[in-house]
């Protein structure tokens, strides 16, 4: 890896990486993945985050569905763990919960394969800074 | 793909279902049968949108037009109009109580988006294992501009200026303490970050350390340029493994980015950061106290001054600071001092993280401004009370803090206001409780947690704590007297001014608020009787044998055999035997339990 020594450094990393998320986010192609967040937290995984997770990523494997699956924190929505963040290319991300498999199949089924919103969307009930 | 092209989500959250929302949705799908529309519009369910007040609301998507005060005989008209049509259906709008204006875009309606994320911006947005992404996010430009664009006096005089207050719970001015720290005269200080995090029911800071770890190192690094000290250390529980765990990896990334190290920047600044284990003492989240025991003695508080700031860890400079009011820092630097001034009230600026819990429908993370009402917080985020039952109080401050009541809902939540009323902003925690809780029982729980946590170095707290909590017990008991009220009420007065720590000087709160503001509660406990029937030794369940049928339901849930009876013959209780549970009460189908 190699060292950040000026301000500069820092900010090529940062817009590469940029390029990158934007890439896979703003591009409407349907080639590019989906992506899939899981909210793990302590809170979520008390309440199973980590096998959804794992769901996910052995039920689009196995139906050979190319995704991003990855972590992040507490979105918030303690009452309503496990909690996942949907984006599809294009689309506005969307966040869902109360997450068991069956509502992962149906996930993956209707909303990942054909765009069709389902049922225990997570409005989002807050905004936050964002960067420069 | 998917051939719809509108979407009406309608709010599915325990407020707004119980004000119809299944019957909302069953109307708009018979009318977008009806209409010949089932293949292009898809009716949705989704979780609360925290604005109960005016449910059941709905949102169109695409266009984001957000209905309130909806009713199922609306749904055709929604469908005709917005849908068909493509006009609005004005009177289903909401009218914005200042301006008197009608909003139709979810976006612009303030309710909507009472939470303001600051301290949590990252938690749930970004892969917390991986540096890249916090970078990507402007992570750790603040700590380069500090080092390479501002003097330590001018970031000390930037933190001043946004008027943040320490999130730890004592709200002590930030950029003064770093001044403190900066002008102590000594060849090595250190930056502390305090996570033991003890109040009961309160995960603020676990959570931003699970969910973005890397902010935290990088306001460390930023305290240090600024009071000069070259070493950090973040006192953490051990009972956070993930937090620890997260912490580690971020420390690790952030050291092979050389972020952490030696000249950082380019700069002559060096600075590395160590973790220190707590076992979960709640004094040990006492600064003085959390020191001791990060030099291996006994986590006991002593006399401040000397102040950390002044003498702290072996005796060095120490600059201790809460997880949360760390989190603000990179922001602050990048915004400026007037962005974060413009948010929160006159003497409390910028956002608090609390933990909602307790009888609220929404229990989760919330992070709000400063001045908004508790009521905005219970009734709106929270989703209000749940089973629609009767809100009685919120507690806030944790053990330190107290009870607040109705006529505090529409107090703006700040520093001062909650001190002024009795109870403190704390770390953060929020339990709201309802008309089934007892407030004596809330205060004997809180006292009892204090008993246990007291370190037993002062005469009040070791022993005043002890005898106020006999004095509860005996009233939960139903063998309390007049009297005893006033022992607690002195009692509480004096360790109040004689305890050697914040933890025995805070103490009484929960006891002293509760009886300000549920004095007849009390009341009712001296004459024998608990009003929401919690205090088992003051409650009894009884059959009322004219509506039992002898189902034997109640006698075979009793998890401890206290009802007797034939089938098909009214049962009876054992009092000596019931452990007073209620589940008979729950599950008997002809209202035939009652409690006494
Ligand atoms: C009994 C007691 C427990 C405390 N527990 C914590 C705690 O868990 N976390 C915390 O940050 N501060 C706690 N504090 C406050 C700390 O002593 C100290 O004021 C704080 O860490 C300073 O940081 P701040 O100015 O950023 O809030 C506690 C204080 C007392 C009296």
């Amino acid at each position: 890896m190699n060292k950040v020594k000026t301000l500069d450094d820092l900010r090529k990393i940062r817009e590469s990486f940029r390029a990158e998320i934007d890439l896979r986010e703003k591009s409407s192609n349907p080639e590019q993945m989906p992506q899939i967040k899981v909210s793990m937290a302590t809170c979520g995984i008390a309440s199973g985050a980590k096998e959804i997770m794992n769901y996910f990523i052995e039920t689009l494997n196995l139906r050979k569905i190319d995704a991003l699956v990855t972590q992040t924190g507490c979105m918030g929505y303690c009452y309503a763990e496990p909690t996942v963040e949907i984006t599809l290319p294009g689309k506005e991300p969307l966040v869902f919960g109360y997450l068991t498999r069956e509502k992962a199949d149906e996930l993956i089924n209707e909303y990942i394969r054909k765009g069709v919103m389902v049922d225990g969307i997570m409005p989002v009930t807050y905004d936050a800074v964002e960067p420069e | 793909m998917t051939t719809f092209t509108d979407y009406i989500l309608v709010c599915a959250g325990t407020g707004c279902r119980a004000s119809q929302s299944e019957q909302i949705i069953s109307s708009f799908k018979s009318a977008i049968l009806q209409h010949g529309l089932k293949k292009k519009v898809q009716v949705v369910r989704t979780g609360c949108f925290g604005f109960c007040e005016m449910g059941p609301v709905i949102k169109m998507v695409p266009d984001n037009t957000f209905y309130v005060q909806v009713s199922p005989s609306d749904a055709d008209e929604i469908v005709r109009e917005h849908l068909i049509k493509g006009r609005r259906v004005e009177r289903l709008l909401y009218v914005n109580p200042d301006t008197k204006q009608q909003v139709s875009d979810s976006k612009h309606i303030g309710f909507y988006k009472k939470q303001y994320r600051i301290a949590l911006r990252n938690c749930g947005f970004i892969n917390p294992e991986n540096i890249d992404e916090y970078i990507a996010r402007d992570g750790y430009v603040a700590l380069g501009k500090a080092l390479t664009e501002m003097t330590p006096e001018s970031v000390i005089r930037e933190i001043m200026n946004s008027g943040l207050r320490g999130r730890g719970g004592g709200g002590f001015p930030t950029g003064l303490k770093w001044d403190i720290t900066r002008k102590a005269q000594s060849g090595r200080k250190y930056v502390v970050c305090n996570a033991d995090e003890g109040d009961p029911g309160a995960f603020m800071d676990r959570s931003i350390l699970e969910g973005d770890p890397h902010s935290i190192l990088e306001a460390m690094a930023i305290n240090g340029y600024c009071t000069g000290a070259d070493r950090g250390l973040i006192y953490i529980r051990a009972e956070y493994p993930l937090a620890v765990e997260r912490l580690k990896i971020a420390i690790r990334q952030a050291t092979e980015y050389g972020l952490l190290g030696e000249n950082i920047f380019g700069t002559d600044f060096s600075f590395r950061i160590e973790i220190r284990y707590g076992a979960g003492a709640f004094v040990c989240g006492e600064e003085t106290a959390l020191i001791h025991s990060m030099e291996g003695l006994r986590g006991e508080a002593t006399i401040k001054p000397p102040f950390p700031s002044e003498q702290g860890y072996k005796g060095y400079p120490t600059n201790v600071n809460n997880v949360e009011t760390y989190a603000n820092i990179p922001v602050i630097l990048l915004k400026g001092a007037e962005w974060f001034a413009g948010i929160g009230t006159e003497k409390s600026k910028g956002t608090k993280v609390f933990a909602l819990a307790g009888k609220v429908n929404n229990v989760g993370l919330i992070e709000v401004p400063m001045g908004i009402t508790l009521r905005e917080v219970i009734f709106g985020i929270g989703g209000g009370i749940k089973d629609g039952k009767k809100f009685k109080s919120v507690q806030t401050g944790g053990p330190s803090g107290g009870c607040l009541t109705e006529k505090h809902l529409d107090l703006p939540i700040d520093y001062d206001n909650l001190l002024a009323s009795g109870s403190m902003m704390g770390s953060g925690g929020m339990i709201v409780m309802d008309e089934d809780d007892c407030m004596v029982a809330v205060a004997k729980f809180y006292l009892d947690f204090t008993v246990e946590e007291s370190c037993g170095k002062c005469t009040p707290c070791r022993v005043g704590n002890r005898r106020m909590l006999e004095i509860l017990t005996r009233l939960t008991e139903g063998k309390g007297e007049m009297e005893d009220l006033q022992t607690l009420k002195d009692l509480g007065a004096a360790i109040k001014d004689t305890a050697l720590c914040g933890l025995g000087q805070t103490s009484p709160n929960p006891v002293l608020s509760t009886m300000e503001h549920f004095e007849d509660e009390y009341l009712a406990h001296v004459n024998k009787t608990c009003p929401s029937h919690r205090c088992t030794k003051l409650t009894q369940y009884c059959i009322n044998p004219e509506n039992c049928k002898g189902c034997t339901v109640c006698a075979r849930i009793c998890p401890v055999h206290a009802i007797i009876g034939e089938r098909k013959v009214p049962h009876v209780i054992n009092f000596a035997e019931c452990i007073r549970c209620g589940s008979c009460m729950e599950k008997c189908k002809f209202n035939a339990i009652y409690v006494i």
